[in-house]
This record gives structure tokens, C-alpha cells and sequence, in this order.
């Protein structure tokens, strides 16, 4: 699977992470390499194999929809890098 | 014998015996981790003061009566259970000051039954790498040989079980981060049957792969600490409803009759000759033991590091998601605008390794790529679950090496990604079909590093795995080697 420049940089904005420009071209080359790996895959016949997404397919369990309170909000909030008055800040989003 | 030399079973008779108690055994354990820790790096935090706070408890609690076999044992966690009050970290920086508002269930039950932490053990960033390289807070040293490498990514607690800083260290497994690590440093661990141990509080890397477990330096030990471990938690939806045992209690078992697979898989190209040679010794000790030894096999084993690099990225992809620099993770400074908060926060949180597999996982689970890998992927890993279905239904067990070679350089895989996840090639299948697997020491190559092997069971046979591997450990003398005695004859 070729993988160039333009190729990381979508990927990297999907992910929300930044590529700067001088690593797009190795981290191209990086991610050509994993995908060399499991090109393999593509190989082996699976016609009418089901796809397993989970170990031993459990059932979801529910439980009962209860009122649990939680703790104050400082302190879930404590290791957040900007807070105040119990509300995360960022950036302003709307003008 | 010195008291940071004494086994979980050793520590527990002398505390019952009164010749020591937890506050001494801490004390000593707590100066050695001062004394050796450095050269090592396997820890990230030592919590001396709640540590020595913690053994006064159990020490109180054992003199009112109390008798828990874990009751004032000390413990180190892998630093990717979250610990109340404690900085968890995952080795990244995204996560350098972290402190999470809640224990893990691991955290929890360990403390109620009345453990002892030391601290947090370093690791590789997220639990990705096998080596211990890409952790935030530096590599991990082997105590073997302090050139190579401890495995990854539960390399501090190996590390520190091998150094003797501590007697009992937890550990977590998505592709063999329990069971390469243990085989590197000469101890033993064991990653169980999915669903057994509580996810909740345990960072996520690669959902439907993860799993906790115990590492110790015996079997024994390891079945003590699962006695606690083990056990069903209304806060992880993947949690077994039958997800306790009896893992102490089940020790006791005949090898008389055992029918032992073994994979002609994992033993072709690519494995050390000593490895091999280490390995067939211990099948043969089995034979001598009672087992019935024949050949299995395991023919799509050949896809599973394939399988997983699809799988495990995507998955770590989307869980990943949520360390943003909005909410409790590190914040790039100064960002423009929104997006560019997150995707400097990002870039500078997170390490190379966990940068290109997130990168790799998005790549899969794209449009127009989905089908192709993903799907596929999942496919394929329905045909190695189906490999061990079969194999389980003429064997008990399934015997190979845990590693394909015994620990590495520093340095030797770090720059080639791909050579690095080969080092993976026997555990990995485990993980993507969910069953058990132990993996201990069973020789030593030329060079004086540990060879580990790994036994593999069907689901829920971990107590069988334990009892196997505790009545191999009974019969030889592996895993009692330490680094220390090395060159001593």
C-alpha cells in the first residue's frame, strides 16, 4: 500500500494529531511498513467466516438505571489543565 | 535468607510466625527498591510513606485476628491501574499528572485483602512496545544483564521481581506484555482467560485484548494474588459472571495422564536453538511427570501478529480518542484555536510508538479501508480462535516458548517497528482468541539470560495452568535463580 505525504496527513487530521511537515515523509515510510506486515492478511480466504469482535461473545449485561451520586466536581476535575468555576476551558469555538 | 530474597509464601509465614512484620518487611523492601532502583529505572513512583502507612494497618489488622494470606505482603502496580490519590501516569507524558479520583478494581481488592504498594512500576508508553523503551520516564534495565532489555510492556514489574525489589508486582497482557517480559527476566506470570480479572481503572490500550494479571516469582505466588484478582466487577461490562476460582486451593493436582499439545508452529524458523532446546527439556520433564506429549497444530498462527496490528491499533485508535488536553491529560501551550489545542496536545503527549499506532488504527478504520483490514482482520482472528478449538479438543494444554529469543540489546529493535512486534509472534494468538497462558523460566541460554516457556489452556483453565506450572517448579529449580547468584556456579 503506497503511502505518501498527503496520505499521512489525512490520517493525522482524522486522528487529531499534528504531523510536522519534516517527519510526514519517515512516518509515511513507518506506516507503509506496518501495512506491509498485514498485507498478508488480505490473502487468506475467509468467505463465510464470521468476524469475532470479542473474546468469549458475552451477552451485555444491564442493570438497573439508579441514581448514583458522584463525587464533587473539583475533585474529578483536579488533574484538568484549565478549569474554572467547575467548567473545562478552551479556546473559544464561536465567535 | 534476606527478607527483600522472600517469596509472597515466604513473606506470609513470617508474618504469621512473628518474625517479622509488614512494617519491617516494607522497610527493608523500601530501602533496597532506594539502593537498586536507580540503575534500573523499574519504577515511576515509589510511595514509601502510604506504603510504611499501609503495613502499620495490616500489621493492627493481623494483630486483632486477621489471617488473609496477602495481609501485609507488600506489591508494586503497573503504572497503568489507575491509584486514587497516586499519579498514574501509563509512562506518558500525556499523562504526567494525571491523578485519578478512583482505584481500580485490581488496586481495590489487592488493598482490601490487605497489600502493601510500594509504588507505580514504569512500562511502555500505553502498554505499547515490547521492550520497555517507550515509556516517558525512560527504558527499564534487565537486572540480568542491564544492557538488554526487561520486555515489554509490563517490563518494570518483571524487572523488579527479577531484582528482588518486590515480592509480587501486577501486570497487564493485550500481546504478550505479561508473558514476554516474565520470560525475559526469569519469572512468572500469568495473563487469564479474558474476563476474569477487572478491567475498570485499568487504562485502556485494546479492549477486547486487554487483560490483567498477576507476576511473581513462582506459580504459587501468582495463584495467591489471583485468589484476590479474580473475581466478577459490575463496573466492567466484559467482566465474567464466573469470573473467581480457586487458584491456591487447586495447586494440588497430578500431572498423570495430562495430554500436552505441542505446536510444530512454534518451533520452526525464527527460534533461538537454545530457546528450543530449553524448551523441549522442560517437555520432557512433563513426559516424566506423568504427561502424554503430542504434536498439534496451530496452522494460523502464522497471521496473528497481522492480525493484531490491525486489530490491537484500531482499537487503541479509538480509545485513545479521549486524551484531548481538554480534560485531564497535558495541554500544548498557547493553542490557536481548537483543533490545533488538540492536535498539538496530542503530538506532544503522546510518544512516537503510540503516535504511529493510532495513526495505523485510523488508517484501517477509515472509508474505503475498513473492509479490507479491519473486517478482514476480524475474520482471520475467528480462524485462530478456531485453531485452538481443535487443538483443545485432543490436548489439555498447548506447551512452546514464550519468546523466540531471550531478551535483546537496548537499542536493538527500537528504531525497526516491525522487528520489534515480531518479538510477539508466540504470544499474540492468545490474546485475540482470549484463553490463558503462563509464562515461566525453564533454563538459560549461553549468555546467562532466562528462557521462559509458555503453557496455554483452554478458557477458564487457569488454575489448571497455575497447578501445572507450580508442580513443574516444584520438581526444578529455575525460577529460584536469581540475578545476583549469577557467576556463582
Amino acid at each position: 500500500m503506497p503511502m505518501d505525504s498527503i496520505e499521512v496527513n489525512r490520517i493525522a487530521h482524522l486522528a487529531r494529531i499534528s504531523v510536522p511537515e519534516e517527519e510526514a515523509q519517515r512516518t509515511a515510510l513507518q506506516l507503509e511498513s506496518i501495512l506491509q506486515l498485514v498485507e498478508s492478511l488480505r490473502a487468506v480466504p475467509t468467505e463465510g467466516v464470521e468476524t469475532m469482535a470479542h473474546p468469549l461473545d458475552l451477552q451485555q449485561p444491564l442493570r438497573e438505571d439508579t441514581v448514583c451520586p458522584e463525587e464533587g466536581r473539583e475533585w474529578l476535575m483536579a488533574s484538568a489543565p484549565a478549569a474554572a468555576e467547575g467548567l473545562f476551558l478552551v479556546p473559544r469555538v464561536i465567535e | 535468607m534476606e527478607i527483600h530474597e522472600l517469596s509472597i509464601q515466604g513473606i506470609r509465614q513470617a508474618l504469621v510466625s512473628g518474625q517479622y512484620s509488614s512494617h519491617e518487611i516494607t522497610g527493608a523492601l523500601l530501602q533496597r527498591i532506594a539502593e537498586e532502583n536507580p540503575r534500573l529505572n523499574a519504577f515511576v513512583t515509589v510511595t514509601g510513606e502510604l506504603a510504611l502507612a499501609q503495613a502499620k494497618v495490616a500489621d493492627s489488622r493481623r494483630a486483632r485476628g486477621e489471617q488473609g494470606p496477602l495481609l501485609g505482603v507488600p506489591v508494586a502496580h503497573k503504572d497503568i491501574f489507575c491509584t486514587r490519590g497516586v499519579r498514574t501516569t501509563c509512562a506518558s507524558r500525556m499523562l504526567e499528572n494525571f491523578v485519578a479520583p478512583y482505584d481500580a478494581t485490581v488496586i481495590r481488592r489487592l488493598q482490601e485483602s490487605g497489600m502493601v504498594m510500594l509504588g507505580k512500576l514504569n512500562m511502555d508508553e500505553f502498554a505499547m512496545g515490547s521492550s520497555n523503551e517507550t515509556s516517558h520516564f525512560g527504558p527499564v534495565r534487565n537486572p540480568w544483564n542491564p544492557a538488554r532489555v526487561p520486555g515489554g510492556s509490563s517490563g518494570g514489574s518483571a524487572s523488579a521481581l527479577a531484582a528482588r525489589l518486590v515480592p509480587a508486582a501486577t501486570g497487564t497482557d493485550t500481546g504478550g506484555s505479561i508473558r514476554q517480559p516474565a520470560a525475559f527476566c526469569g519469572v512468572t506470570g500469568l495473563k487469564p482467560t479474558y474476563g476474569r480479572v477487572s478491567r475498570y481503572g485499568m487504562i485502556a490500550f485494546a479492549s477486547s485484548l486487554d487483560q490483567g494479571g498477576p507476576m511473581a516469582r513462582s506459580a504459587e505466588d501468582c495463584a495467591l494474588l489471583m485468589d484476590a484478582m479474580a473475581a466478577h466487577d459490575p463496573l466492567d461490562s466484559t467482566s465474567h459472571a464466573q469470573a473467581d476460582g480457586q487458584f491456591y486451593a487447586g495447586l494440588d493436582r497430578s500431572l498423570e495422564g495430562l495430554r500436552v499439545g505441542v505446536p510444530e508452529e512454534f518451533f520452526g524458523e525464527g527460534l533461538d536453538p537454545q530457546v528450543a532446546e530449553a524448551v523441549q527439556s522442560a517437555i520432557r520433564q512433563f513426559e516424566k511427570m506423568g504427561a502424554r506429549i503430542r504434536k498439534v497444530h496451530l496452522p494460523n498462527n502464522v497471521h496473528a501478529v497481522s492480525t493484531y496490528y490491525v486489530l490491537a491499533p484500531a482499537e487503541a485508535s479509538s480509545n485513545l480518542a479521549r486524551f484531548d488536553g481538554v480534560r485531564y491529560t497535558r495541554r500544548a501551550s498557547c493553542p490557536r484555536d481548537l483543533t490545533d489545542l488538540y492536535t498539538r496536545s496530542r503530538y506532544e503527549g503522546f510518544g512516537p510508538e503510540v503516535r504511529r499506532r493510532i495513526l495505523v488504527g485510523t488508517y484501517v478504520l477509515s472509508a474505503g479501508y475498513y473492509d479490507a483490514y479491519y473486517l478482514q482482520a476480524q475474520k482471520v482472528r475467528s480462524l485462530i480462535r478456531e485453531d485452538f478449538r481443535r487443538a483443545f479438543a485432543e490436548v489439555d494444554v498447548i506447551v512452546g516458548p514464550a519468546t523466540p529469543t531471550t531478551a535483546f540489546a537496548l537499542g536493538d529493535k527500537s528504531n525497526d517497528p516491525v522487528a520489534m512486534y515480531l518479538a510477539d509472534i508466540y504470544t499474540i494468538a492468545v490474546n485475540l482468541a482470549g484463553i490463558p497462558a503462563i509464562s515461566l523460566p525453564c533454563g538459560f541460554d549461553r549468555s546467562g539470560m532466562p528462557v521462559g516457556m509458555q503453557i496455554m489452556g483452554n478458557y477458564f483453565a487457569d488454575e489448571q495452568l497455575l497447578a501445572i506450572a507450580h508442580q513443574y517448579q516444584l520438581q526444578t529449580g529455575w525460577h529460584l535463580r536469581s540475578p545476583g547468584q549469577q557467576g556463582r556456579g
